[in-house]
């Protein structure tokens, strides 16, 4: 029994080539039943994110060229070159897909470390997966696994818990400072794209209100729409700084637009409640003498990326505890499959047996013309009986042998000695 | 008089004291110490050692069910220190408060119990680990000190026993809400210095700690204010007289004072933040002041609470 991985990713493929090769949801269910139906898979299923296509699948067991019929089957699907696809795409087999598949679920395969979004991704793939009746045990099994393994990295470890992008790092300050932001009110000053994550970061915390100033007034507009919010006039700015709990500023100017004593006035005008200002500006929004307003956290773009900086260090000191969350479940895997096929060769190790039998006594009773036939059925259920008994013994060690490598060696060894003619599992 | 009022026999949970006869004391001293005693001893520090250890892991390591355990085993540590000032109790055929160890004992069961109900109802985990240590401190310094075996003292009734018990309480909340102030300075300065480092993503947001540490000071005067007038019912009933001079009164009055201005100016523009957290650890000083310099040297009927 096989399990075969085909995929690229943001290390393997440019984005050139990602873009080509991602799937909808509905390409996805689409390719994982046209790759049961070719025969190509058993099982099959398509984990498609912006960063990385994937498709895993187990085989008939009698392939041996299941890898490249999946390469040759993306190409057709996604109308791209053979050859073109090719370098880009890597294929693991067995151990290295599950080993791959647990490290994307847990966040150590993706392009910002320990990222939260793609277990979601991985459970959303197996949900339709599983719903169109695409997977079977196998993947079950291992995708149930992947979402375990995710689950674990991310409570026992510290890989995704802190911010790694400058507009999550000022969010996440924001959180340290007023919890939770559902009844808070930012306003963002410019209309750049980093304010533009900024923003949707603080919406998807549910951030009450939110309010836009920015010279072109069609493009605050633009923003204000976006994200449920309303603009303030560019002029307005004594009603604007009095506002928020959080201030994102990312305009473009020579000489810093917020003045300290504009601040004092707002922080006066605000009873003093606490303020965060995000200074995303280059040059500097905001005068430095502001930091030292009081309940005032002043922080400019240097600071916010000394902390992703810093967190980057954090979580990547995380990987080794996380690799081994990930190599346990692996073997947990393993061990399972290992008992799956055993109890499979055991079958067909019976069958194999019963065959011989019935050869032997059809060949040996035409030299026995005395017998009658209740004594020949007689004599083959005895003989079932023997081939049993023999069989039972071997077949409770290999189930309860505990040591994986072991077990397989004697799945091997049974194999080569009685089956022969029988693929590797 | 003011002799018979400087020691408590009994309290609260432990009225049950009063019943016990002269023959029956020295067998019930005799207990103090007893297998009975060692053994909740034993297992409210076991308790009390493993939270702290858990709360430590949850806020190192951000790990949630570490901070479960935490709170379960804080639960059970109480359980256990309950047992044992009763044990204590019984053996000394006393209440905690009638000497200076039984005090700090109950102190410190009393500030587990605030910090527990703290984080109930705030649903706030990550201050444990700088709670826990107080508590157990108390615990481990009430049990090193020798007992007093030798002072008997007549019965003083319910009212008495709320008095001691609520003031004990008073001070147990309002020295959780200097510890919260205290942490609340500290995340300011971190986050004012730009100092986003480790831990700080975990401990409780700056409001919340606030918010927290005003919960317990609103505790504390609650229990500060009942505690204070059932004392004077209590001295009214036993003089005759409902203002009986002593230096505590007085510091106490201020105490109270001290803590309703706090929360007053901890909503006031100019003090919330910070200015109110150096406030809150300035009154808890007025505390500490009342409770070691006002009753060692200068009350005549307070001695440990």
């Amino acid at each position: 029994m096989e399990i075969v991985l085909v995929g690229l990713n943001h290390r393997s493929a440019p984005v050139e080539v990602r873009e080509r090769v991602s799937f909808t949801a509905d390409q996805a269910r689409q390719a994982a039943e046209e790759l049961r139906l070719q025969g190509i898979f058993h099982e099959s299923l398509v984990l498609s994110t912006c960063n990385r296509s994937e498709v895993y699948g187990v085989p008939p067991e009698t392939s041996r060229e299941s890898a490249a019929a999946l390469s040759d089957y993306l190409s057709r699907f996604h109308a791209v070159e053979p050859e073109h696809l090719s370098a880009s795409l890597y294929r693991h087999c067995d151990r290295h897909a599950v080993r791959h598949l647990f490290r994307v679920a847990s966040g150590l395969d993706s392009m910002v470390l320990g990222e939260a979004e793609i277990l979601g991704q991985v459970r959303e793939a197996y949900r339709v997966a599983h719903e169109s009746g695409a997977t079977g045990p196998i993947l079950n099994r291992m995708f149930q696994g992947a979402l375990e393994v995710g689950k674990r990295v991310r409570h026992e470890t510290e890989l995704g818990t802190r911010p790694m992008s400058v507009a999550s790092a000022g969010v996440k300050l924001a959180e340290r400072i007023f919890g939770k932001l559902g009844q808070r009110t930012a306003l963002v000053l410019g209309a750049g794209t980093i304010s533009e994550q900024v923003v949707s970061h603080l919406r998807d915390r549910n951030i009450a209100h939110l309010y836009v100033m920015n010279r072109s007034r069609d493009r605050a507009e633009q923003l204000a729409r976006e994200f449920s919010g309303k603009v303030i006039g560019w002029d307005d700015w004594d009603n604007a700084l009095a506002l928020p709990d959080v201030i994102v500023s990312s305009i473009s100017t020579e000489e810093p637009p917020i003045k300290s004593a504009m601040l004092a006035k707002a922080m006066a005008a605000r009873g003093n409640r606490p303020l965060l200002v995000m200074d995303l500006g280059l040059p500097r929004n905001v005068e430095a003498a502001a930091a030292d307003l009081y309940n005032l956290y002043l922080y400019n773009i240097d600071d916010l990326t000394q902390i992703v900086e810093q967190n980057r260090d954090a979580r990547e000191s995380e990987i080794p505890r996380a690799e081994a969350i990930v190599e346990e479940h692996v073997e947990k895997f393993l061990t399972w499959q290992a008992s799956v096929e055993l109890i499979g060769m055991v079958e067909v190790l019976r069958g194999k047996l019963k065959e011989e039998r019935a050869a032997f006594v059809r060949e040996r009773v035409q030299r026995l013309p005395h017998l009658s036939s209740e004594q020949r059925a007689q004599m083959e259920a005895l003989m079932d009986e023997l081939l049993e008994k023999l069989l039972l013994e071997p077949a409770r060690r290999l189930q309860g042998e505990k040591d994986l490598r072991r077990k397989i060696q004697n799945a091997e060894a049974i194999r080569d000695l009685f089956l022969p003619g029988r693929e590797r599992p | 008089m003011e002799r018979e009022l400087a020691c408590g026999d009994s309290g609260a949970g432990l009225y049950f004291l009063e019943g016990i006869q002269a023959p029956q004391l020295s067998a019930a001293r005799a207990a103090w110490g007893g297998p009975m005693n060692h053994l909740f001893f034993l297992l409210t520090v076991t308790a009390y050692l493993c939270s702290f250890g858990c709360y430590l892991a949850s806020l190192l390591s951000g790990r949630e069910w570490s901070g479960r355990v935490a709170t379960v085993l804080l639960g059970v540590g109480l359980v256990a220190h309950y047992y044992a000032l009763l044990e204590r109790s019984r053996g000394l055929n006393t209440v905690p408060y009638h000497d200076l160890s039984g005090s700090m004992s109950l102190f410190g069961w009393l500030l587990a119990l605030t910090y527990l109900s703290l984080e109930v109802f705030h649903r706030q985990r990550s201050v444990g680990a700088l709670v826990l240590p107080f508590v157990l401190a108390f615990f481990l310094f009430a049990n090193a000190t020798t007992p007093d075996h030798n002072t008997t003292v007549p019965a003083r009734g319910v009212a008495f026993a709320l008095h001691v018990t609520l003031s004990i309480l008073a001070y147990a909340a309002f020295g959780l809400s200097c510890v919260l102030s205290v942490i609340y300075l500290a995340q300011q300065r971190l986050l004012q210095k730009h100092r986003a480092g480790g831990i700080l993503w975990r401990l409780p947001p700056l409001e919340l700690l606030d918010r927290m540490s005003q919960s317990s000071v609103f505790v504390g005067l609650i229990a500060i204010t009942a505690g204070t007038a059932l004392g004077f019912l209590w001295v009214d009933r036993l003089t005759g007289e409902l203002w009986h001079y002593d230096p505590k009164y007085v510091v106490t009055l201020l105490v109270l004072a001290a803590y309703v201005i706090y929360l007053r100016l901890a909503r006031n523009p100019s003090w919330r933040g910070s200015r109110a957290s150096r406030l809150c650890i300035f009154n808890f000083a007025i505390v500490i002041f009342s409770f070691t310099v006002v009753n060692l040297f200068l009350s005549h009927s307070h001695r440990y609470f």
